[in-house]
């Protein structure tokens, strides 16, 4: 799965979860709370929305992985991968 | 048997669907069963005459511009899934506390008040800074604050008891299920949703709101169940182990939520004997009287939204030994909200406190009489706004605490619930919850965020 596949499924959930974000200038390093406010709230619905549509399960130890756009691409690409392969 | 699901939750008012909204949308398989055969619960609404009532609402709190993100309703507005435009909010214009030789104005601008405190009581200006600083630092959504009485937070930090008794007044009357005080933790929380943050109120009434929530809730798959009460909750054990129905028919969930109120809840129980402990039991409960005028009253030279009056010499927020206390009460205008005045017709709402006894023990013919009294009073208090006020009624409604027990099953019709709140929303039962006005989130909003951050809690953040 390429890159912008992944990244076009994680910006889908993030429109998602907050609705008002500015998504064109989203930068990959920066993390996803501060560049778009998120409180703690959103950021267990980007768990969450994960497990509703692709049934991936994320423990909270992994949590901060999901921190950055780029973490969230290296993290959840093979576990895309796997749920499209079935 | 009958259906099993994985939350079943008690009551369709504002807690209840905000609840399902959250479980239901992440799949659980949710029922919420209803005794009424409208939603709303506490704030719903009917139709008497070819006119649309709401039963509560003066405002929407929380209210905030939408460029505001981190704050109360754009949270929990994000959490349902729901935009701004389902709620419709239209800002209030400015409201008023009204006491003896003094009245502080208000508007959703804090500036506003902070002004007007500097200006009528300028010997606290300072103070009012420092106690506002306090308030913003302070974090009223942890659940673990100890009870703290405002009266004497308020008393330590203000010169002037009058000025602590104009800013009890309104959060009280907004709140507090407490007779005389009021827990500073929920000062703090509708006080930044009155004052910091703002009133506001839907152009359709309760109405847009709940209309949007059911439609939510519907299109995540929830069950609703109406004209359904829960006449039995079965427990064995530290379990609930089944719902029995009014019409005797069975229901099995893994858990529970109940916002029907924690002693109203308890009292389902099959392994509860005998009463509630009548001191524990909620008791501010108010009459509501609704009066339908032929003009707006912008029209007849009152502008204020809201007006928080007290007559007497001293504040009393408490059960009133006679059938009301018309001493002091809540006045509200819908038509005075922004983009509102398109109304077919003026409406003009008033509140005062009320002793539940006083009303359940008259027999019908009494009782009407004494609806008819207060209804004369309602007159007599809205020539003090409105100039010509009686000649102008083109119909009155009102409601007694004997009306909300009866519609919401709430013990003596109390409007805010038990004074002690259950921050965490369990009870001794493991899988059985209390959500809405005893979990102690209060108001339109409070409720939805608390149906939300128990389904949060208790539910999703685990799994
Ligand atoms: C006159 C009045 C004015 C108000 N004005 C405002 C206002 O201007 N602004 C504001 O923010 N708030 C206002 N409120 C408060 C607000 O309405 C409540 O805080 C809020 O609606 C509480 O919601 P809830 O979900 O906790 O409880 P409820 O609304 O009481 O919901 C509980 C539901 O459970 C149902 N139920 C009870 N027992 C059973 C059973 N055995 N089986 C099945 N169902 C059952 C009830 O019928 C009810 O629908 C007002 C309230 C009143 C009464």
């Amino acid at each position: 799965m390429g890159d912008l596949q992944v990244k076009k499924i994680i910006l889908g959930i993030i429109s998602t979860v907050a609705p008002d974000a500015d998504l064109s200038n989203i930068k990959g390093e920066v993390r996803l709370r501060d560049q778009f406010d998120m409180d703690s709230m959103d950021f267990l619905d980007i768990v969450m929305e994960l497990r509703k549509r692709y049934k991936i399960e994320v423990p909270k130890e992994e949590y901060p992985q999901l921190a950055t756009l780029d973490g969230c691409i290296e993290y959840l690409r093979p576990k895309l991968e796997a749920v499209a392969a079935i | 048997m009958g259906m099993h699901y994985d939350v079943v939750i008690i009551g369709a008012g504002m807690s209840g669907l905000a609840a399902g909204i959250r479980l239901a949308y992440f799949g659980k398989r949710v029922c919420i069963v209803e005794k009424h055969y409208v939603y709303g619960g506490l704030n719903s609404y009917y139709t008497l005459e070819g006119r649309d009532f709401d039963v509560g609402l003066h405002a929407v709190t929380n209210y905030v511009p939408p460029d505001v993100r981190n704050a109360p309703l754009p949270r929990l507005l994000r959490q349902l899934r729901l935009s701004r435009e389902d709620f419709d909010l239209h800002p209030q214009r400015f409201s008023e506390v009204r006491f003896p030789g003094q009245r502080l104005r208000f508007t959703n601008d804090i500036n506003v008040l902070a002004q007007e405190v500097a200006e009528r009581f300028p010997q606290d200006a300072d103070n009012f800074h420092r106690l506002l600083e306090v308030i913003n630092q302070y974090e009223d959504t942890r659940s673990d604050h100890p009870y703290r009485s405002t009266r004497q937070i308020l008393g330590d930090s203000l010169n002037d008891p009058l000025l602590i008794e104009m800013l009890l007044c309104p959060i009280m009357y907004y709140c507090s299920a407490e007779e005389h005080d009021v827990d500073f933790t929920q000062f703090v929380t509708v006080f930044k949703s009155i004052f910091c943050e703002g009133l506001a109120r839907p152009r359709g009434g309760i109405r847009t709101i709940i209309n949007a929530l059911v439609e939510k809730y519907r299109s995540c798959g929830g069950e609703l169940k109406m004209n359904c009460g829960v006449r039995c909750i079965n427990v064995a054990g530290d379990r609930v182990t089944s719902l029995t129905l009014e019409s005797y028919e069975t229901l099995t969930a893994e858990v529970v939520f109940s916002s029907a109120g924690y002693f109203e809840t308890m009292q389902l129980c099959s392994d509860v004997k005998g009463d509630p402990p009548p001191d524990e039991v909620g008791r501010v409960s108010f009459v509501e009287s609704i009066v339908v005028l032929d003009e707006l009253p912008a029209n007849l030279g009152h502008e204020a939204t809201i007006v928080f009056f007290n007559d007497a010499e001293t504040f009393t927020y408490a059960v009133p030994t006679d059938r009301v206390d018309l001493r002091s009460g809540v006045i509200c205008c819908p038509g005075n909200y922004e983009q509102h005045q398109n109304m077919p017709e003026g409406l003009f709402r008033l509140t005062w406190l009320a002793n539940y006894d006083r009303w359940a023990s008259l027999d019908e013919e009494e009782y009407a009489a004494a609806k008819d009294s207060c209804r004369e009073k309602v007159a007599q208090r809205g020539a003090q706004y409105i100039p010509g006020f009686r000649d102008r009624i083109v119909y009155t409604d009102m409601f007694t605490p004997r009306t909300i027990r009866r519609f919401t099953g709430r013990l003596n019709g109390a409007v805010y619930g038990a004074p002690k709140k259950l921050r965490d929303g369990r009870t001794r039962l493991d899988n059985l919850f209390v959500c809405g006005t005893d979990q102690g989130f209060l108001g339109i909003i409070g409720a939805m965020l608390s149906g939300v951050t128990m389904a949060n809690w208790h539910l999703l953040a685990k799994t």
